[in-house]
């Protein structure tokens, strides 16, 4: 368990609810749920939730700390927007999920070998190297995220769509080699840097 | 032309549905001088329009029956019917109306034989049935309409059916030269009822009402029931005419939703609940819904129907309806609430439970008036004398309008009781 983790643990003893108002992005919305549903009915991808966003939304107020945070249901939001266009209440569901999601990656608590959660980690750290996406190597991280063998196996599986997309020129094999960046490389990463350090600060601050 | 004699000391009831007109016999029957203004042909509102009444499953027109009776024997009280109040101007205590009066085309000579509409060929959407069904270009709106006299569609005037049905006339009823009116006089108060419509189904996307056959609303499931509806009573689909085996409620259907009706329509819980009753006990009904409201005495009747065999409560709001091609049944898809199952649930019909929008219009009304962001008017002194009655100030069910509508008759009678005693 990670530091962060058995600080919160002891501050919000009592009430979940209050941890995930505190910490987690439009967490103060929880509370506003009617339990009717249409959210979960609406998901397109509903039936590979283990507890679709109603049921979260009330595992928070029945204080289901570690079975919220332990889930991988909120990284199966694909971010349609189908649950915000409908809830009656006007809840940001989406935002909700992904905030949940962000805040069981702060604390330590995702599940191993969790592909979004993957995903949303490579994509990051290939993001953070040049201010801008490297298309290339992205594909390239996916391909080999689980070994070597299994990686080559991918790439020629996918090879057709690569040599389309060069076609297309929609990727460059010359991006392979540093890649295109922001004009300033420099000053992209102290923005970023300061937004992390002003987040870790407030979750300081929660502590 | 139309005459209408008043004073200060007028009250000035716009909207005769249940609200107005209890309004209206309240203060005529304490002795003031009332103008009904009513944009239909006929008063009674809405309320003409069910079958039968929540919780007693009574039949509405034996009230409405009393309430005409009343107003033809009370010589304070003037109804106008085909006529819109279009401007008002002036004080409390002191108010010049403006009303347009639409032409009937038929004269208080009527002896509503019918005649006229055998005469016509010409048929229309029937409004009183919500469009279901046909009526003729002269017509009676319905069984019991008061006043009881036919009715020309201004559709047919210029044409053969017009003459036919001057023709087909005995008692030199129809006058094909009528016109349009607008006349002015004064009121001393004035009570808006203007009442409330079925919120337009066609708003909720993923209820498909706009393309699914199978798919109806409350108020139109309410006019299938009655005997002297489109159907005789029959509970059929609009898609084939077959008899209905298995039929869904949805509640709040436009009510307790920011995208829709902010507000709890409160009367659609009881609706369904009444409406369950109608299928034979051998049709199987489900509800759906987020939680059900029904109030105080109410709860009694919620249990009698919980109790039904063929009845079940399915603790879901719906999130999408879709047309099963082959056998023209709408299945409902959903997570329920207790236990999170996800349910896709075929049924022969379904009856959206539509949500009261205020028939009150913000933009062109006619004074100053408070109107909430739920589209009611609020009881507030800016208002001077005018008092909104029944579900022009909220959404409520008859008995709660009456009784709301007897309370805005008082406050009327209070304005003209000062307007007197200044008058002398």
């Amino acid at each position: 368990m990670s530091d962060l983790n058995t600080a919160m643990i002891e501050k919000y003893r009592s009430s979940f609810l209050k941890e995930v108002e505190a910490n987690v992005e439009e967490g103060e919305w929880v509370k506003m749920c009617m339990q009717c549903g249409v959210c979960s009915g609406s998901c397109p991808l509903g039936k590979h939730w283990d507890h679709p966003p109603q049921e979260l939304f009330m595992m928070i107020r029945a204080n289901k700390r570690d079975e919220v945070l332990g889930t991988d249901s909120m990284w199966m939001c694909t971010s349609c927007y189908n649950c915000i266009a409908r809830c009656p209440r006007g809840l940001p569901i989406t935002h909700i999920m992904h905030g949940l999601a962000v805040y069981s990656k702060r604390l330590g608590l995702v599940q191993k070998k969790q592909p979004t959660a993957e995903f949303s980690q490579i994509f990051w750290d290939n993001l953070m190297k040049k201010g801008r996406v490297n298309e290339l190597k992205l594909g390239l991280s996916m391909y080999f995220k689980d070994g070597f063998g299994q990686g080559i196996k991918n790439a020629m599986a996918n090879q057709k769509l690569g040599q389309n997309m060069m076609k297309a020129k929609r990727m460059n094999a010359m991006e392979f080699f540093g890649g295109h960046s922001v004009k300033d490389l420099s000053g992209f990463q102290k923005m970023v840097k300061k937004a992390q350090e002003i987040e870790e600060g407030n979750l300081k601050d929660a502590k | 032309m139309t005459e209408v004699i008043a004073t200060n000391e007028t009250i000035l009831v716009v909207g005769g549905g249940i609200s107005g007109m209890t309004a209206a016999l309240e203060a005529a029957e304490t002795g003031k001088q009332v103008v009904l203004v009513e944009k239909r042909p006929y008063v009674g509102g809405r309320v003409t329009q069910l079958y039968k009444y929540f919780p007693k499953l009574c039949f509405p027109t034996c009230g409405l029956e009393i309430n005409q009776r009343r107003a033809k024997m009370n010589p304070n009280l003037n109804i106008v019917t085909m006529a819109e109040v279009t401007d008002i101007k002036g004080e409390a205590g002191d108010y010049t109306a403006t009303v347009k009066i639409s032409p009937r085309y038929v004269n208080e000579n009527c002896t509503a034989c019918g005649d006229c509409a055998k005469a016509v060929e010409a048929e229309f959407d029937d409004e009183f049935n919500y469009n279901i069904g046909k009526r003729k270009g002269a017509y009676l709106p319905h069984r019991m309409a008061h006043p009881q006299r036919y009715v020309l569609d201004p559709a047919i005037i210029g044409s053969d059916d017009a003459q036919k049905a001057k023709d087909a006339c005995k008692v030199n009823a129809i006058d094909l030269d009528m016109q349009e009116e607008t006349i002015e006089f004064k009121a001393g108060a004035v009570i808006w009822a203007t009442g409330w419509k079925p919120y337009d189904a066609n708003k909720i996307q993923p209820y498909g009402y706009d393309r699914i056959a199978n798919v109806i609303t409350s108020v139109e499931f309410e006019r299938m029931a009655d005997p002297n509806g489109p159907t005789g009573g029959k509970l059929q689909r609009p898609s084939d005419g077959k008899e209905i085996k298995s039929v869904a409620f949805i509640q709040c259907a436009g009510s307790r939703d920011k995208n829709h009706l902010l507000h709890c329509s409160r009367i659609c819980c009881m609706a369904s609940l009444k409406q369950a009753t109608y299928p034979a006990d051998e049709v199987d009904i489900s509800i759906y819904y987020i939680d059900i409201r029904a109030i105080d005495r109410f709860e009694d009747f919620y249990q009698t129907v919980k109790a039904k065999e063929n009845v079940s409560f399915i603790k879901s709001k719906v999130a999408s309806i879709v047309e099963n091609k082959e056998n023209g049944n709408p299945t409902l898809h959903g997570v329920d609430t207790e236990g999170y199952n996800r349910y896709a649930n075929e049924h022969d019909l379904v009856v959206l439970a539509v949500g009261m929008e205020p028939s009150v219009d913000k933009a062109s009304f006619p004074v100053e008036i408070v109107i909430n962001e739920e589209g009611f008017i609020e009881p507030a002194p800016e208002n001077g004398g005018v008092f909104a009655a029944g579900c022009s100030s909220d959404a409520l069910d008859v008995n709660r309008a009456v009784q709301h509508a007897t309370g805005a008759a008082l406050r009327a009678i209070q304005v003209v009781n000062r307007v007197a005693a200044t008058e002398g």
